[in-house]
């Protein structure tokens, strides 16, 4: 495969965490190493696995495909693949995937003399979903608390777990979570215009500077967190969005069994007022 | 002044910190699975806070069966004025009266609804009370068993010792208002313990605890055709009424629904359908039983707005999602379970 002028200059050796040069090779443009084929493994039996757990389903219809998790009977034990045992099968093949992957991010980085800023993002998205399917049913005690994997049968169980606590938009870190994620996108609409604006001047005008943004947000709002920084806030808003949310699922039943809107008692009680 | 400032705000952020984190729980918790695998249709519960409620709600050993005399109150001369509970043996009838003092008014003895003078004198307003109470036992047990089923209720159901119930209602017409734009806060936004401590409508009863009221909004259609009239303010006041709801019994929306679709009754469970004659229930007891003791309480006895103190699923319930865990009470005292004369 042709490679690209300045691929060479990427295309350096070394960095693996473990196996040495053994994987340490590219395929067309795609570095391999041994998370690649670790990777490849769980995503190849994973999704085989999905698409045999379909077969025995009721259905092909894609929105209605659902492979549930055991029943919670089974508590922490394995279940018959029939009865949870392939959901099971599937969260250890995705789990080993995810995790793959964010090593093979790993050693790219370490090839590239860059810092971790992408697995370590990365991470934090394998830590929520590792929050709904593992932690959280560990804590509670079955794995039928995870939730299943199917597109609308996991939109009912979202539902009707929020439900359980009577109203979730008194969850406090759900409301910590969906501030972040829409200051995330609130950061992203306004980096993005300006960026745009700034790199698309009218016919006859020069290319607008960082100097130019920083003065916009200057005059508009009397601050300009500038172009690196921009990009930290990104960061730092997405990565604790996800947290969060990771958060307000694992305090719902382990740590909470009653409704949200209860738990700010301790407001009402406060002995100033109460 | 600059640190003095800073260390207010490092106690007090402490203090919030310390009253916000005493308010959790922690694993390991009991759950049940009530619908089938996979849908999040659990029950999770604290098996701390399970023991003392369980403790709390225990009902109260029933009277030794008594020998019958063979006289029924109605032929005996020494018993007159007896208009609800005539046809029983004087023993039963007895019997009878010692449990409800027991459940009712322990402390206050026969002397609470009872002129000691002269027994049949109908002077003090909770004899009245009392009789119209008991018809509507009678009534509960015989003409409601789609909602209380054989485990019927009695006196002790609601009032667990106490001369008036734990647990009731009046119209609640909020704090006074300012006038001009914000002379009508909508009947919201304020913490309401009965709404489970949301800020949505504090007075569901009114509206909702109604015969012929409305608790549906949901339309029937997935896009906005008109098929639900409601209001979002029809709509907080129904989520209110849930909120009661699931704070009585002590439940979730999914001990009933299946959120997928709240309207539905083929994929609810079938609690709800128990749920739903409860509602109906409640409504009329309101309306024929304590609505008809209107003129007969005293003014202290009624609520702000003048009107009659009202019953709602946690009079009965009282946290449990049967009232006593299901303890039946009423098959020792079958007396309550018959129709009204």
């Amino acid at each position: 495969m042709a490679m690209l002028s300045f691929e060479k200059k990427y295309r350096v050796r070394g960095g693996t965490l473990i196996g040495g040069d053994l994987f340490d090779f590219w395929v067309g443009p795609f570095y391999v190493g041994l998370f690649g084929v670790a990777t490849m493994f769980f995503a190849t039996l994973g999704t085989a696995l999905i698409i045999y757990a379909a077969s025995q389903g009721p259905t092909w219809n894609i929105w209605q495909i659902n492979i549930a998790p055991p029943d919670l009977k089974y508590g922490l034990g394995l279940a018959p693949l029939k009865e949870g045992g392939f959901w099971q099968i599937i969260t250890i093949c995705a789990i080993g995937a995810f995790v793959s992957w964010m090593l093979r991010e790993i050693e790219i980085c370490r090839k590239l003399g860059m810092g971790y800023h992408v697995p370590v993002a990365f991470g934090f998205a394998i830590f929520a979903y590792v929050t709904l399917v593992v932690i959280r049913p560990v804590l509670l005690g079955a794995w039928g608390h995870g939730f299943p994997y199917g597109i609308i049968s996991h939109l009912d169980w979202v539902s009707n777990v929020g439900y359980q606590y009577l109203h979730f938009h008194y969850n406090p870190a759900h409301m910590i979570a969906v501030s972040l994620f829409f200051t995330t996108t609130l950061a992203l609409a306004l980096h993005g215009a300006l960026v745009l604006s700034a790199t698309n001047p009218p016919k006859g005008e020069a290319v607008k500077t960082p100097e130019h943004e920083d003065t916009f947000f200057r005059d508009t709002i009397g601050y300009s967190i500038g172009t690196l920084g921009i990009h930290r806030l990104g960061l730092f808003l997405a990565l604790a969005a996800v947290f969060w949310s990771a958060v307000c699922i694992v305090i719902s039943g382990p740590f909470w069994t009653r409704g949200w809107p209860e738990w700010w008692n301790w407001w009402l009680d406060l002995p100033i007022w109460r | 002044m600059k640190y003095a400032l800073a260390f207010i705000g490092i106690i007090a952020g402490t203090l919030l910190t310390i009253a916000m984190m005493l308010s959790w729980e922690r694993p390991p918790m009991a759950s049940t699975q009530i619908g089938p695998r996979g849908l999040g249709m659990v029950e999770i519960n604290n098996p701390r806070t399970e023991a003392k409620l369980q403790k709390a709600n225990v009902a109260p050993e029933a009277d030794p069966p008594v020998k019958l005399s063979g006289v029924k109150v109605k032929d005996s001369k020494d018993y007159q004025n007896v208009q609800v509970l005539g046809d029983l043996d004087v023993e039963e009838f007895n019997r009878l009266m010692g449990a409800i003092t027991n459940w009712v008014s322990p402390e206050q003895g026969c002397t609470y609804c009872h002129n000691p003078e002269n027994m049949a004198d109908d002077g003090l307003y909770t004899k009245v009370v009392a009789r119209r109470m008991l018809q509507m036992t009678r009534a509960i047990n015989t003409m409601w068993t789609p909602h209380v089923a054989q485990t019927g209720v009695t006196c002790y159901t609601c009032h667990r010792g106490n001369p008036v119930p734990a647990n009731i209602w009046f119209k609640n017409e909020g704090t006074p208002q300012a006038g001009g734009m914000a002379s009508s806060r909508q009947g919201q936004n304020l913490a309401s313990k009965v709404v489970g401590t949301t800020s949505l409508t504090y007075d569901p009863f009114t509206p909702l605890l109604a015969k012929g009221a409305n608790i549906r909004v949901d339309a029937t259609t997935a896009l906005p055709e008109g098929t639900s009239k409601a209001s979002i303010h029809d709509t907080e006041t129904t989520y209110a009424l849930m909120m009661h709801l699931s704070t009585a019994l002590g439940v979730n929306c999914t001990y009933c629904h299946n959120s997928r679709q709240f309207a539905s009754w083929a994929e609810s469970r079938p609690q709800r359908v128990t749920a739903w004659h409860g509602i109906h229930m409640v409504s009329e007891v309101n309306e024929t039983y304590l609505g008809s003791l209107q003129s007969v309480f005293p003014k202290e006895r009624l609520g702000p707005s003048g009107d009659v103190a009202k019953v709602n699923c946690a009079t009965c319930h009282q946290g449990v999602y049967k009232p006593l865990y299901g303890a039946a009470m009423v098959k020792d005292y079958e007396e309550l379970r018959q129709p009204n004369p």
